[in-house]
């Protein structure tokens, strides 16, 4: 397959390894899965990179390897069958090198992650205060009692009332917000630096999703930690993230800042999310615009581009470019990168005069 | 909580009358179906009708069933005396009835048999327990390692060997070639435990076989399940050392069916260990209610039935009551 321009900025062949600026590098990632069916190509060379105190949101469809990614750079496929290559870099450190032991010890302590399903997430035979001071206690040397002391701190830290009382509460005895503030409490125990949030809000109702939200900024103002939000709900996106990277079929196929993505999309699929975006200022005749089609197979992954079954504008591309031959993702405008072969003039037009006045 | 046991404790001494009666009904009903008298169960072949006569009073069958009841209940909390004008038996309380083939009070063989079974079940079930765990645990944790696969096919073949093959099999080897358990006589645990130790070594390990092969299935199966879990991977997360992840969080999700189980399997093998005593030829309420089937001898029927529906209910209870504790999800509202 052919080199994305990052993965030519550093040139792992000559061993001229030079560890990126940014607090979280995230070089050429592939996690493959070897199935009875064949090679499961969850992520297939996907690169990004996090800055301390900025958010950077991974959006996709379900089965797009958002999941995925995030496991991969908390190290959580070690000891599995899945297979991963590429370079994940921490502040200087290459981690996919790393054991399952040095990982362990980075884990919950630097990096943390925030799961989608907090009762599922939760073990439901120990106390949430329990399963909070153990995360507090296996990364510093502190007596019980000590523990629970931080325990309760951080509990009353994400707004659950009267901590010290709800510590020995046991998950199926909290609400479904207080369970991901609960989650999010653990995760947060340890002042990590990189916060990997994995579909916060989407087993919550609005308005807790709306508190949680609020939640995660202000710990990250606080703490001036990286956080990665893993949604597929752009309404989070444009409320909470700096910079996006929109993931299909494993890749990325369109990363930018924030506004680049939601004012300057330049990619059919993201045009295709953004229509398929309900929204409240808009009459209800204005039908949503699904994209149609299914996700694609992640075993047989469709040759050339990896959107080009179900993208709506393939007919804009000379030849049949689109089926033959994979697209690079090539920066458009600084920052700015998207992964089509339809020439970008032609793009810049399509969304201006077709696709935004329908939005 | 309190309340809830007490509840559940009538609940169950409720079940054993149940059951008491259950049994007694049928023994009735048996003699009244097939037209005989159960006096004739006491005297020999053709007996003269004054004697029947005499038999039936003595025992009170020729009173009402619901009357005969009565007196077997008032036995069992007051104590009996069977009385035919020349001898008087008295059978103090608990009387479960008088075997006449015995010369004995139902109580008093039970009584003599049920630390036999006890030590048999209880060992075997600790054997089993240990040995199904650990090895379904290891098989779990690495599907389709050596281990597992070793593990599964001692499983298989565990499951597939009756006890009356390697029990014998067993006492060949141990006792009879190697010699290491020469002349083991039964002795109670509290007289001599090594004897009582020797006694039961290889009992144990014949009946724990089976049940520690299903053990191993399950707890495999469990551990595989959970391992996949949510909250499993949260603990990795977390930066837990595995062997914490494995135990703590692990196993101790995985073992909480299993509670369930184990105390059934318990409950149910204190009546029913009859192959594993006559090849050991140890004494044991299976061994006894055998032969009173054979023998027809229905006081010692229908108190071991009794009996063993007593040890079935009382281990349902003590893990009705136990899960409670392993699980907080459960409420005793």
């Amino acid at each position: 397959m052919p080199n994305t321009p990052e993965s030519d900025m550093i040139d792992v062949r000559e061993g001229v390894v030079e560890p990126p600026e940014a607090f979280l590098s995230v070089r050429d990632l592939h996690v493959h899965f070897p199935t009875g069916d064949g090679l499961v190509k969850s992520v297939d060379g996907l690169s990004f990179d996090v800055h301390r105190g900025k958010v950077l949101g991974i959006v996709g469809e379900s089965g797009s390897g958002k999941s995925v990614t995030s496991q991969a750079i908390m190290g959580l496929h070690k000891g599995s069958r899945a297979r991963v290559s590429g370079e994940i870099w921490l502040e200087g450190r290459e981690l996919n090198g790393y054991s399952e032991e040095q990982m362990r010890s980075l884990r919950g302590q630097e990096m943390a992650m925030i799961f989608q399903d907090p009762l599922s997430s939760l073990h439901p035979f120990y106390t949430v205060g329990k399963q909070i001071s153990e995360a507090y206690r296996v990364h510093n040397d502190v007596s019980k009692r000590a523990a629970r002391r931080r325990a309760v701190e951080v509990l009353g830290m994400v707004g659950i009332p009267s901590p010290d009382r709800r510590y020995d509460d046991y998950p199926h005895q909290f609400s479904g917000g207080m369970r991901q503030r609960a989650m999010i409490a653990m995760a947060l125990v340890n002042n990590p630096t990189l916060l990997i949030a994995d579909e916060p809000t989407t087993a919550l109702d609005v308005t807790v999703q709306a508190q949680i939200l609020e939640l995660l900024k202000n710990l990250q103002r606080e703490f001036d930690s990286a956080i990665i939000l893993i949604t597929h709900d752009l309404g989070v996106v444009a409320e909470t993230c700096d910079d996006v990277v929109v993931m299909y079929g494993g890749q990325c196929v369109e990363k930018g800042a924030v506004t680049d993505i939601f004012y300057r999309p330049d990619m059919p699929y993201t045009w295709g999310l953004l229509g398929s975006m309900p929204r409240l200022d808009r009459t209800r005749q204005a039908r949503l615009q699904p994209i149609a089609g299914t996700p694609p197979s992640l075993i047989n992954v469709p040759s050339g581009c990896v959107f080009n079954p179900r993208c709506r504008f393939k007919d804009r591309v000379e030849g049949d470019l689109c089926v033959t031959e994979h697209p690079d993702l090539i920066e458009q405008s600084p920052g700015h990168s998207a992964r089509c072969h339809i020439d970008p003039a032609t793009r810049r037009t399509i969304w201006t005069e077709e696709i935004a006045p329908s939005l | 909580m309190i309340q809830y046991i007490v509840r559940r404790i009538l609940g169950s001494i409720l079940v054993v009358f149940a059951v008491s009666l259950v049994t007694f009904l049928i023994f009735q009903l048996a003699p009244k179906l097939s037209k005989t008298s159960p006096a004739y169960y006491y005297i020999g072949k053709n007996p003269q009708p004054s004697q029947v006569k005499a038999i039936e009073h003595r025992f009170g069958f020729d009173l009402p069933w619901y009357e005969q009841y009565w007196h077997y209940i008032k036995g069992i909390f007051a104590g009996q005396s069977l009385s035919n004008g020349d001898s008087t038996i008295h059978c103090a309380a608990p009387c479960l009835g008088y075997s006449f083939r015995y010369n004995s009070s139902v109580s008093s063989l039970i009584v003599h048999a049920l630390p036999v079974s006890l030590s048999l079940a209880v060992g075997a079930a600790i054997l089993w327990l240990v040995g199904g765990v650990l090895v379904g645990t290891l098989s779990g944790l690495k599907p389709g390692s050596w281990i597992d696969r070793i593990g599964m096919t001692g499983a298989l073949g565990a499951v597939s060997l009756p006890i009356f093959f390697t029990g014998p099999i067993l006492l060949l080897v141990f006792e009879y070639k190697l010699k290491w358990l020469p002349d083991v006589s039964y002795a109670s645990l509290t007289s001599d435990p090594v004897q009582w130790f020797k006694c039961f070594i290889l009992p144990w390990i014949a009946l724990s076989f089976l049940f520690a092969a299903l053990y191993a299935r399950l707890t495999r199966a469990n551990m595989l399940e959970t391992m996949g879990e949510d909250y499993i991977r949260t603990a990795r997360a977390k930066g837990l050392p595995r062997r914490t992840v494995v135990v703590k969080h692990g196993l101790r999700a995985a073992l909480t069916p299993i509670a369930t189980i184990f105390g059934i399997d318990v409950g149910t093998l204190i009546g029913t260990t009859v192959i594993t005593e006559t090849v050991f030829n140890l004494h044991g309420l299976g061994g006894l209610l055998i032969q009173a089937i054979q023998t027809q001898d229905l006081p010692i029927i229908m108190g071991v039935t009794l009996i063993a529906s007593i040890a079935l209910v009382a281990a349902n209870l003590v893990v009705d009551i136990f899960y409670g504790f392993i699980d907080p999800r459960v409420s005793y509202a």
